[in-house]
């Protein structure tokens, strides 16, 4: 349970979402992956390793580069989670603003 | 492209937040959660009862495609007009708690408003079993699927 709230926390962050985005396209070495930010390599680092515990991220040691990877299984397991039910609530929205701007113009 | 919905859920909490901005001014936004008939048409359910005022209680009715008919109901706590409206939910014939729902509507602008709602389960495994059955309101889920996950938890 532990881990999962680090999952849901990691993905809240704009940054680590950015990282996330950024490793999706291609695996990248830390200063790769730093180069993208204005942050400092201290806090890109630190994103990282948030991503990495939660096992969103996965490292694999290329003679002496570290490369991070993506774990879409996770990334998936996460997005799963929640989606369908935000889809629920999105169709009803999408509804109610359809209906509701129907009306708005009738009554123009 | 941006979801205009959105679901904020930290995990090994007993809370969720949905934030979803329209394309409408907040009174009209306002009106689709008061007006019984809107409610109707956007719920996709029947409402059998909608009573906007403090203390005030509401009841709805949608028949699943099976042709089994679930029923939903909740009291009004407060209500705000163009503001918020915190009341109760729960799902009748299953073992879901009640839950504590909190909306505010903000005006962002004459066209544009947004809506925050703020549910409150009773525990933080009950929140993930609500948000493990999307279809919980019954409307598009076959009737066998809800027993199943009723049997499941007995």
């Amino acid at each position: 349970m532990e881990l999962r709230r680090d999952v849901f926390q990691a993905i809240a962050d704009p940054t680590r979402r950015a990282i996330l985005t950024l490793v999706a396209l291609q695996a990248m070495t830390p200063t790769a992956i730093a180069e993208n930010f204005d942050s400092s390599r201290q806090t890109i680092s630190k994103h990282i390793q948030i991503l990495t515990e939660c096992e969103l991220l996965r490292q694999e040691q290329t003679g002496r580069e570290i490369y991070y990877y993506i774990n879409a299984k996770k990334m998936k397991e996460v997005a799963d989670f929640i989606e369908p039910f935000r889809k629920m609530w999105d169709d009803r929205f999408n509804k109610l603003e359809s209906i509701m701007k129907q009306r708005k113009s009738k009554n123009a | 492209m941006e979801q205009k919905t959105k679901i904020h859920a930290e995990d090994g909490r007993q809370e969720l937040t949905v934030t979803r901005i329209f394309e409408l001014p907040v009174d009209l936004l306002f009106q689709a959660y008061t007006d019984a008939a809107i409610v109707a048409e956007w719920m996709g359910t029947k409402v059998l009862k909608l009573e906007n005022k403090a203390h005030g209680g509401y009841q709805f009715e949608t028949t699943d495609p099976m042709g089994n008919k679930h029923g939903f109901n909740g009291v009004i706590h407060e209500i705000v007009p163009n503001e918020k409206i915190t009341r109760t939910f729960q799902m009748e014939g299953t073992p879901f708690p009640v839950q504590l729902e909190f909306l505010e509507f903000e005006s962002i602008d004459a066209d544009n408003s947004k809506l925050t709602m703020h549910i409150v389960y009773k525990t933080a495994e009950w929140r993930d079993r609500m948000l493990q059955m999307p279809f919980a309101f019954g409307i598009n889920m076959a009737h066998n699927r809800l027993q199943e996950i009723v049997d499941e938890l007995r």
